[in-house]
Order: structure tokens, then sequence, then C-alpha cells
């Protein structure tokens, strides 16, 4: 552990990632096997995962054409699946403050990890931290893993066995989990469970992360700038410090950094 | 599909998939310097994770369905509201729904 930097934030920032990047990076495995069945080959199945790195929309690129569908509608199929990394791109991009040839790669690894890790993190610093550490952990784990999975096939087994599926959604979960306190924070949320789960069977996979984020920015934009009634607080929702009830109307790094009762809540969790 | 076609699909996409990422990235800072930007990306920031761990804890595919990873959440949740470390909360999810496929649930 002497590799890890002091500050114990940083070292969070560093641990989440590389969790992540572990977890992410073995069910590269399954695409792996799964692309070269659907007869895409070895070669494109490195170039994919390499060039293009974004699982939604490699899954998605793979089905098609394992279905005989046509380049127009593969391509299709990937490209909207990747606009959700537009949006990440927009929020991660002020946190990260790079140019040049880091801004290319830091876009190259935005993705659902590195974007959930970073945003999680109090400060910008520790924002960088958790996405490069997860961005290239996952980059460097998941294409390790896709080849493996390619040469290897179904012989190495399924990575629910292991319980990775269950483990990337407690990772999703654990990263919310701080942020859930303000009341503005569990309505999006509980909006957000809603909107999901309504268009999981009607769309295709990476589309209701965006309607999620979508009414999310309907909330925030219709929302006062200030509560001045503060409503009552909900059935089994986690008990309000003082202040919290304004948390959700400051920035997010300032949110944790500046508040005494939210660095209280949160060191316990590392 | 041809061999061409293959690669033309893969390298096509995978641009497009690329111009997408480097899109955000690019957005100018000074729309994102409101105070009101502000609160929506905090606001976007809980829509996207909460969604992430709907479609990674409920989703097989287009299907819903409740299976090993709903209790591996619930033990995650719990583990949390003990303020459980970020690495247990994941390796205990990890364990719950690894056991329960291995006595043959889920």
């Amino acid at each position: 552990m002497k590799v890890l930097p002091t500050d114990p934030a940083a070292r969070a920032a560093v641990r989440q990632g590389v969790s992540v990047s572990v977890a992410t990076g073995l069910y590269g495995i399954s695409f792996g096997a799964l692309s070269v069945a659907a007869g895409v080959g070895l070669g494109p199945t490195m170039a994919l995962s390499l060039l293009m790195f974004s699982g939604g929309s490699q899954f998605a690129l793979v089905g098609v054409i394992g279905a005989a569908g046509t380049p127009v509608a593969a391509i299709a199929t990937a490209t909207l699946l990747g606009l959700r990394n537009t949006l990440y791109g927009a929020v991660v991009s002020p946190l990260l403050q790079v140019r040049g040839w880091r801004r290319l790669a830091a876009a190259q690894v935005t993705i659902d990890e590195s974007t959930a890790v970073a945003v999680a993190q109090p400060d910008h610093a520790t924002s960088r931290i958790g996405f490069w550490v997860t961005g290239i952990g996952v980059y460097v784990l998941w294409n390790a893993f896709v080849l493996l999975g390619a040469l290897a096939g179904d012989a190495l087994g399924d990575p629910r066995a292991w319980g990775l599926d269950a483990a990337a959604a407690a990772a999703f979960l654990a990263l919310v989990w701080p942020r859930l306190a303000p009341r503005r924070a569990q309505l999006v949320a509980g909006l957000a469970v809603v909107a999901t789960t309504a268009l999981i069977p009607f769309v295709p996979p990476g589309i209701p992360v965006l309607a999620a984020a979508a009414v999310a920015i309907v909330v925030g934009l219709v929302a006062p700038a200030a509560p001045t009634s503060v409503a009552p607080q909900a059935d089994g929702a986690p008990s309000a410090v003082p202040g919290d009830a304004f948390a959700d109307d400051v920035p997010a790094d300032e949110a944790s950094t500046d508040s005494p009762e939210n660095e209280t809540d949160r060191e316990p969790a590392r | 599909m041809t061999t061409a076609a293959l690669w033309t699909t893969v390298l096509v996409a995978s641009l497009a998939c690329f111009a997408l990422k480097l899109g955000g990235h690019l957005v100018p800072r000074s729309w994102l310097a409101s105070e009101r930007v502000s609160r929506v990306t905090t606001l976007v920031t809980v829509a996207l994770l909460v969604s992430l761990v709907v479609v990674q804890g409920f989703a097989d595919g287009r299907t819903l369905v409740v299976d090993a990873r709903v209790p591996a959440l619930a033990v995650a949740a719990l583990a949390l509201a003990l303020r459980a470390p970020f690495i247990l909360v994941v390796v205990l999810a990890a364990a719950t729904a690894a056991g329960l496929r291995a006595l043959g649930w889920g």
C-alpha cells in the first residue's frame, strides 16, 4: 500500500478506481468470447475494444453483426449508445482541466465507470485521481480480458458466477450513497428509478440512463434556486443534518468540502 | 458481412463513439459555469448513478429480472448504512451473488 498517496481522500479515490476497474475489466472476458462467437474475429474484436472502448456500444455492435444486421444498423446502434459519453465528457471536463493530447486521452477513457468515480469525489483533485485511475485501469484490464476471452472463450467461465455483475451494481450504489442526503437528490433518485425501470423493456440498453439524466436536467431547470419552504421528510429517508436541505444548491465539490456535516458523514465510509 | 465491410463498420463506429466523447469535453467552459448548470450537473450525477444501479442490478438485456443481484444489492445497502468501506461493500455484494448462485439460485 506504500504506492498510494498519503491523503485519505486521494487514497479512497484510488481504491475505488481500482475496485471498479477490476470488476469491470473482468467483464471483458464476456465481450471477447461473445464477439468471436458472433463471427467478428480476433482483429476486429480487439480494434473495437481498443478504439471504441465503450462496453454498451461494443456489445450492441457485435449483437447487430451476430444477428446479420447491416453495417449502417450496427454503426447507428453503437453510436446511439455512445451518446451518453458526450454528457459524461461535459460533466468531467471541468473537473479535469486538461488540454492537448491529454484531453484526447481523457475523452477516450470517458465511460460510465470513470465518470461515476470522478463525480463521487469530494473535490477536483481527488476527482482527477479517481477519473484517471478508473479510466486507465478499466482500459488496461478491459482490453487484456477481452483478448483473453477472445482467445479462450467460455473456458474461463461466466463472470456472473463470481458475482461480478452484482459487484458493479454495488459499486454504483456506494458511489451515489453519500449524495442522497439532500431532499432534491432523493426526488431525482426516485424519478431516475421509475424512468429507468419503465424504459428498460422498450428501448436499447444505454437509453434508460440517458432518459434518467434528462429527467434530472428538467428537475434542475424548473426547481427554484433556493427552496424557501421545506417539505416534510420522506419516510425511510436518511435523517438530514442541519443545512442539508440546501446542500443540493451548491456545486457537488463545494457541497462536500465546505460542509463539515458532509465530511464527517463521508469519512467513516472510507 | 465481408471482411472489408466488417472492418469499415468497426472503424466508422469507433470513430463516431470517440467523436461523441470528445464533443462532451469540448463544450465551452463558460456554458458550464453558471449556478443553474452546476445545480443541474449535481442532479444529473445522482440520476446517472441511480440509473446505472438499476440497469446493472435488475436488467438482463431488455428484461427486468430479480436474481442474485437483488439480495446482493440489499447486503450492499445494509453495509453502506453501517458505514462499511467501499471495497468491503463491493466484495460483500459479489460474495452474496456468487454464494447464492453456487447454491443454485439467481
